[in-house]
C-alpha cells in the first residue's frame, strides 16, 4: 500500500521543519517526505491542502483503564480516543488494578493495544511491589516484558533508604525511572493546593513544600547516585526553578507538566466542582504562569495528558472523595496549541513538546516525519472550529473540565504506522 | 469559568434558595434572617409557635454524629410546624453500599421539601444542592471544615442582642481557625455585615495558610488579640490535634490561649464571650468565664432556635413568591 498526501503543511519539529509539500508513505514506513520521489507510484493520493501534517504525538503519562476495577475505559477505547487527539504513542503508568509490578500486567496491556491496533502503547513498570513503596519489584523481569520505564506512579516512596537503593538499583539495569515528586507526609489527606482558596473553602491543603520537599530529595539522590530519572508532572514555581538550578550543576534531568496546570488554578474551585480534583493539585495562577514560562525557556521539555479516564459515579461525590483526574487525550493538543495562539510559545516549539522532546525521553524513534521513520502521523485542519462536549467524547471517561470550551482547529484523521486509525475529514 | 457560573444558593432574584454558605451573600440576606428571628420571641422573651411551614417536609440528615445542632433544628422545624424527619447515617453505612446520590434522591423520593445536612467533606453541601431536584431546599448543617452558616448567623443574632450592632466591634477568634467551619461562617459574617476588625488568635499551627484570604488580623499573642475587643469567640479544640503535632499539650494550650478572668481584663470591660458548644472546660476556656456574667454561651442555644427557624422561613417564602412575581 503506498500514500501520497499533496499540499500539506510539513510540521516535523524534530527537523526544524516547516513547509507546504508532500508525504509519502509505503507500508508502515515514511519514504518521503517534502517533494515527491518522480518514481513514487501512489495507490491512494489526498489532497491536503489548507490541512497541517504533524507526526503522531507522543504521551508520556496516559491511564487506560485497563487492567482495572470498575474503571472507565479499556486499552482499545482509549487508543481510539488519543487517535482522535493525534496521539499515536503514549506511556502507561503502572497503578493499574492490579499493579504492573510483574510481567503479565504489561504483556497484558501491549496485547490489547496490538488487538486494537491503534496507538504504540508503552507501559511503565511499578517500581515497587504493589506500589506499596516498601519492597523492589522485579525490574529487569518488567523490562523484559516491554516496560519502557519504572515509576511509582501518584504514590510516594516514604523512606529514604528505599527511595535510593530504588534509584541504584534501577540504574544497574538501565531502567529509566518516572517520578512524580510528592512528599507522602506533607501531601496526607490534601486534596487541593494549601493557599487562599484552600484556606477559603477548608479544603484540606497539599502544600507547594509537598511537591518541593521531595523534588529535593530526588535531585541530591540522582546527583549522587547518577540515576536517569525523569520528573513527571511539576506544578510550581518553585519547582521549575529548583530544575534550572539542577541544571546549571549539571544533572541530567528531563521533566513534564501534565497540561491542565497550564490553563487551571486553585481559583477553579471555588464552587467545589470535583472535576477540577486533579493530583498533584492545581496551584496558584502565578505557578500556572512559572509553568509556561518553564516551558517556553525549555525548562520543561514535555507536556502529557495526564489522561485519567474516569466513571461518573466518581466524580458525583463531595469534592474531597471524588477521584482525581481528568480525561485528556482528546484536548491534549488544542490546549497546548493555545500557548501558541497566546505567544507563549511557536508552533514548532509547541509540537516539538508533544512529539520528539517525549520520544527522546524514552529513547525511542518516534514524533518525526523524518524518512525511514514510522509512519505515524495526523492531519489537523487550523480552521476546523469545535465545542469540547461530554457526550461525544471518544473516550470512556466524560471527566473533562473543559466542557464548552472552544477550539479553533481540529485532528481531522490520524495513521498509526501507516494504517488509517482515525479519520473526520467528512464528518 | 466556574467563577461567573450563577451562585448555586440563589435563584433567579438572586433570594436565598438554599443556604450552603455566607460567602457571596449580601447583608441584606442575613439582616432578613436577623430580623425575622427577632419577631419570633414574644415579649416575655419566650419563643413563639409559629404554624408557616405546616405540610412541609423537612429531613435533617446527618452524616456526621451531632446532638445539640440536630436537636435546634428539629425543635425549630416543630416550632414552625413542619413534618420532621431524622436520619443519622453513619458513613460506614453508606460506604457499604448505597451511593450517597442514591441515597438522596431516595430521601427525596420520599417527599422532602428541604434537607438539612451535616457531613464530614468540605464542599458536601454543595454536591447535594447540585443533586436534589427543583423546589427541594438545601440547609448546610456544617461540612467538613468549610461551612456552618446557621451558627454563624445565631452567633451574629447573639452579637446583635447584646451590643445593638456588629457595625464598628471588634471581634476576636480564639483557637483552632485551620479546622473550624464555624470561625469561617463568623469571619464571613462578620464581614459582611461590617465588624471593624475580626482578629484571630492562635498558634501558626492552628490557622489556615492564607489567613489574608479570609480578611482577618492574626495574632499569635492571646493577651495582644484580646486588647480591646468587644467580642471573644471560643472555639473548641478537638482532642485529636495533640495527635497530629499541631499543639505540645491541652496544658500548654491553655496556659497560652485559654481564656480565664484575667486574660478577659484586656478586652473592653463589657465584652461578651461567646463559643459555638460543646465546651471543654479548663482546655480553652475557664469554667469562671463559661459560667461568668459576661458569657452569652446558653443564651447562643436559645437564639440558635429562633435563628433556624428564620432560615427556613426565608427560604420557604421565597420559593412560594416565584410564580406571583413571575406572573406579574
Amino acid at each position: 500500500m503506498k500514500l501520497r498526501i499533496d499540499n500539506a503543511r510539513l510540521l516535523d519539529p524534530a527537523r526544524q521543519s516547516d513547509r507546504i509539500g508532500s508525504l509519502c508513505v509505503q507500508g508502515n514506513r515514511i519514504v518521503a517526505c517534502g517533494e515527491a520521489p518522480d518514481d513514487f507510484t501512489p495507490d491512494e493520493v489526498i489532497d491536503a491542502d489548507g490541512l497541517w501534517l504533524i507526526p503522531g504525538l507522543v504521551d508520556l503519562q496516559a491511564r487506560l483503564g485497563e487492567p482495572g476495577d470498575r474503571s472507565a475505559g479499556t486499552v482499545a477505547s482509549e487508543t481510539r480516543a488519543a487517535a482522535a487527539g493525534g496521539i499515536t504513542t503514549l506511556c502507561v503508568p503502572p497503578d493499574t488494578v492490579p499493579v504492573a509490578d510483574n510481567p503479565a500486567v504489561p504483556e497484558l496491556i501491549r496485547r490489547r493495544a496490538r488487538q486494537a491496533g491503534n496507538a504504540f502503547v508503552l507501559p511503565i513498570g511499578a517500581l515497587t511491589q504493589g506500589l506499596d513503596g516498601e519492597r523492589l519489584a522485579p525490574l529487569n523481569a518488567l523490562k523484559q516484558a516491554g516496560c519502557i520505564a519504572a515509576s511509582q506512579a501518584n504514590r510516594p516512596i516514604r523512606n529514604t533508604q528505599t527511595l535510593r537503593n530504588a534509584l541504584e538499583y534501577a540504574a544497574s539495569h538501565a531502567m529509566p525511572l518516572i517520578f512524580k515528586p510528592m512528599d507522602a507526609d506533607l501531601a496526607a489527606d490534601g486534596v487541593a493546593h494549601d493557599g487562599a482558596v484552600a484556606s477559603r473553602l477548608g479544603l484540606p491543603g497539599i502544600p507547594t513544600s509537598a511537591e518541593t520537599a521531595a523534588l529535593a530529595q530526588l535531585l541530591v539522590l540522582m546527583e549522587e547516585t547518577g540515576a536517569r530519572v525523569h520528573i513527571s508532572g511539576l506544578t510550581s514555581r518553585r519547582a521549575v526553578e529548583m530544575i534550572e538550578r539542577a541544571r546549571t550543576r549539571g544533572v541530567q534531568v528531563s521533566c513534564d507538566v501534565a497540561v491542565h496546570h497550564l490553563h487551571l488554578s486553585e481559583n477553579d474551585l471555588m464552587d467545589f466542582n470535583p472535576l477540577f480534583r486533579v493530583h498533584p493539585p492545581l496551584r496558584t495562577p502565578d505557578d500556572q504562569q512559572a509553568l509556561r514560562q518553564g516551558l517556553k525557556f525549555d525548562l520543561i521539555d514535555a507536556i502529557t495528558s495526564d489522561h485519567t479516564p474516569l466513571n461518573a459515579d466518581d466524580k458525583a461525590l463531595p469534592f474531597p472523595q471524588a477521584k482525581p483526574g481528568i480525561s485528556g487525550v482528546e484536548t491534549l493538543l488544542n490546549l497546548t496549541l493555545r500557548l501558541v495562539e497566546d505567544g507563549t510559545l511557536t508552533l514548532l516549539q509547541a509540537l516539538r513538546k508533544l512529539t520528539v522532546a517525549p520520544a527522546e525521553i524514552l529513547g525511542i524513534e518516534a514524533g518525526t516525519l523524518a524518512p525511514g521513520g514510522r509512519a505515524s502521523f495526523f492531519l489537523f485542519d487550523p480552521d476546523r472550529h469545535w465545542t469540547v462536549t461530554p457526550e461525544t467524547m471518544l473516550s470512556a471517561g466524560r471527566n473533562t473540565p473543559f466542557a464548552g470550551w472552544e477550539f479553533e482547529g481540529q485532528v481531522v484523521a490520524t495513521w498509526f504506522q501507516g494504517k488509517p486509525v482515525f479519520n473526520r475529514l467528512n464528518g | 469559568m466556574a467563577l461567573v457560573e450563577r451562585d448555586i444558593q440563589l435563584d433567579e432574584h438572586k433570594r436565598l434558595k438554599h443556604l450552603l454558605t455566607l460567602e457571596g451573600l449580601k447583608a441584606h440576606h442575613l439582616t432578613e434572617i436577623l430580623d425575622l428571628a427577632e419577631t419570633f420571641f414574644d415579649a416575655n422573651g419566650e419563643l413563639r409557635k409559629v404554624p408557616l411551614l405546616r405540610g412541609k417536609t423537612i429531613m435533617n440528615v446527618f452524616f456526621e454524629p451531632s446532638t445539640r445542632t440536630r436537636t435546634t433544628f428539629e425543635i425549630a422545624e416543630k416550632r414552625l410546624s413542619a413534618d420532621v424527619v431524622n436520619l443519622n447515617i453513619a458513613t460506614s453505612a453508606t460506604k457499604k453500599g448505597e451511593s450517597l446520590q442514591d441515597t438522596l434522591w431516595n430521601l427525596q423520593a420520599m417527599g422532602a421539601d428541604m434537607f438539612v445536612i451535616r457531613h464530614a467533606d468540605s464542599g458536601a453541601a454543595h454536591f447535594f444542592a447540585r443533586q436534589v431536584a427543583e423546589g427541594v431546599h438545601v440547609l448546610n448543617a456544617g461540612d467538613g471544615r468549610h461551612a456552618h452558616p446557621s451558627q454563624a448567623l445565631l452567633d451574629m443574632f447573639t452579637i446583635r442582642k447584646h451590643k445593638g450592632d456588629i457595625y464598628d466591634l471588634k471581634v476576636a477568634i480564639v483557637g483552632d481557625i485551620l479546622h473550624s467551619r464555624v470561625a469561617r461562617s463568623q469571619i464571613q459574617a462578620l464581614s459582611i455585615l461590617g465588624a471593624r476588625e475580626i482578629r484571630v488568635i492562635g498558634p501558626r499551627t492552628l490557622m489556615p495558610s492564607c489567613p489574608e484570604a479570609l480578611g482577618v488580623h492574626v495574632y499569635h499573642d492571646m493577651d495582644a488579640g484580646l486588647e480591646d475587643v468587644d467580642v471573644v469567640i471560643m472555639l473548641r479544640l478537638q482532642n485529636e490535634r495533640m495527635s497530629g503535632a499541631r499543639l505540645p499539650s491541652e496544658k500548654e494550650f491553655f496556659r497560652l490561649y485559654g481564656l480565664t478572668e484575667q486574660r478577659l481584663e484586656r478586652a473592653k470591660p463589657d465584652a461578651i464571650v461567646m463559643h459555638p458548644g460543646p465546651i471543654n472546660r479548663g482546655v480553652e476556656i475557664d469554667s469562671a468565664v463559661a459560667d461568668g456574667p459576661r458569657s452569652v454561651i446558653l443564651d447562643q442555644v436559645t437564639n440558635g432556635i429562633a435563628v433556624r427557624m428564620a432560615i427556613m422561613a426565608v427560604i420557604f417564602s421565597n420559593a412560594a413568591r416565584h410564580p406571583q412575581e413571575d406572573a406579574s
